[in-house]
């Protein structure tokens, strides 16, 4: 979908910018941060499937040949669904530094 | 790519953990590009569109609690008329939108036959508003305005079966969802897609974790166990035929499901109440069974 801009001419209640919720990054909420262990990590993508917001995707990493989770800061809210659901419990919580 | 981004975009401001929000990403991927939705008031509509901001990447108006589903024909007839006759409308809304306010536009939609796709996501209370009691609450759940006391231990009355009334309204298509049944969620919302020519009609249970008082890692968790414990059944009815879509083999014990979720505290314990609870759910069990067994056509009831 081609990206567009809030247009000034149109009467008020009109969004036009589409998706643009993303400008407000919800990862600031977080208070425990997942973190992932790559090294155990199969890739099964079951906690793509249960993120709340989308932020799993599971995509080719850096020093491995398998797809692995991969999960994005900006909007994780640290709700812990992925951690609770992995069934191979490679997902741990630590409390979230700022 | 995480699911429905291409459709819903991150940003919205649902709790950490909404079970709505994991609905509305497979709904939307499933539904895809061709689409225009009009959604309710309600949780998902305030936390997704604070103005001038939208997660939405496909068409989407907002409407009153009452009327979703006869904005939603009204915009099917248009396009119609238009000559557009691929774009699929969708009516959403939470249980306060779909089964109590917005209840007689839905109940006009399915009996007027409209062409189109009617999505309840079901928190069960009014989770937007601070948790009021619903027509979608279920017996025995503490909310604001059934709370647990000494003498009513919660909501008295039984849960609204707004998937049943669809069909004795002669809907197309009816069928119930469950996201930790994510497979089964998004098969149902393109089968509905698919269809045409009548209304269809899809209740999804939405867990809400903060209304509920769970821990929000727990949210699927106790999506499944509604499942497991047979509370929460995942059937569809095609032309008035029955099919129950999974069958647990032994049902958990409802104690299981209720000691994750604060609603429910206060029954943990009560022996009789949580007795009562399984014999009704087993006696709807085998109700359904034997309905589905029988090959019986509940359009025939009508």
């Amino acid at each position: 979908m081609s990206k567009t801009k809030q247009r000034k001419d149109l009467p008020g209640g009109i969004i036009t910018d589409i998706g643009s919720t993303a400008r407000n990054k919800t990862g600031s909420w977080r208070t425990f941060k997942p973190v992932v262990n790559l090294e155990k990590c199969t890739g099964c993508g079951i906690c793509e499937k249960f993120c709340p917001e989308g932020c799993i995707t599971i995509q080719k990493v850096e020093g491995y040949d398998k797809p692995k989770c991969t999960i994005n800061y900006d909007y994780c809210k640290g709700c812990l669904i992925c951690m609770e659901e992995c069934p191979f419990k490679v997902i741990s919580s630590v409390v979230e530094e700022k | 790519m995480g699911i429905g981004l291409k459709q819903f975009a991150p940003g919205h401001r649902t709790c950490a953990g909404c079970g709505s929000a994991i609905v509305f990403r497979h709904v939307l991927e499933a539904l895809g590009d061709d689409v225009i939705i009009c959604q309710a008031t309600g949780c998902m509509e305030v936390t997704t569109t604070p103005y001038p901001e939208t997660s939405f990447k496909v068409p989407w108006i907002h409407v009153v609690f009452e009327n979703a589903a006869s904005v939603a024909s009204g915009v099917k007839r248009s396009l119609k008329a238009q000559g557009n006759n691929h774009t699929r409308v969708v009516a959403m809304g939470g249980d306060g939108g779909m089964i109590d306010i917005g209840f007689g536009a839905v109940s006009g939609a399915l009996e007027r036959g409209e062409d189109i796709i009617i999505m309840v996501y079901d928190t069960e209370a009014y989770s937007n508003t601070g948790l009021q009691r619903s027509g979608g609450t279920p017996f025995g759940a503490s909310t604001t305005t059934s709370p647990a006391g000494k003498k009513i231990p919660g909501k008295q009355e039984w849960k609204k079966n707004i998937a049943m009334i669809a069909v004795m309204h002669g809907a197309k298509y009816v069928a119930t969802a469950n996201p930790a049944f994510w497979a089964d969620l998004q098969a149902k919302i393109k089968k509905a897609y698919k269809l045409e020519g009548g209304p269809r009609l899809i209740h999804i249970y939405s867990p809400c974790p903060v209304g509920w008082h769970v821990e929000p890692s727990k949210t699927i968790k106790v999506a499944k166990l509604a499942v497991e414990t047979g509370l929460w059944m995942l059937y569809e009815v095609e032309e008035g035929k029955l099919k129950i879509n999974y069958k647990p083999k032994e049902f958990k014990p409802v104690e299981d499901y209720f000691k994750l979720q604060g609603r429910f505290k206060h029954l943990l314990g009560r022996k009789d109440i949580m007795e009562k609870i399984e014999s009704h759910v087993r006696e709807w069990w085998e109700t359904m069974e034997k309905v589905e067994k029988e090959g019986i056509n509940l359009l025939k009831m009508i």
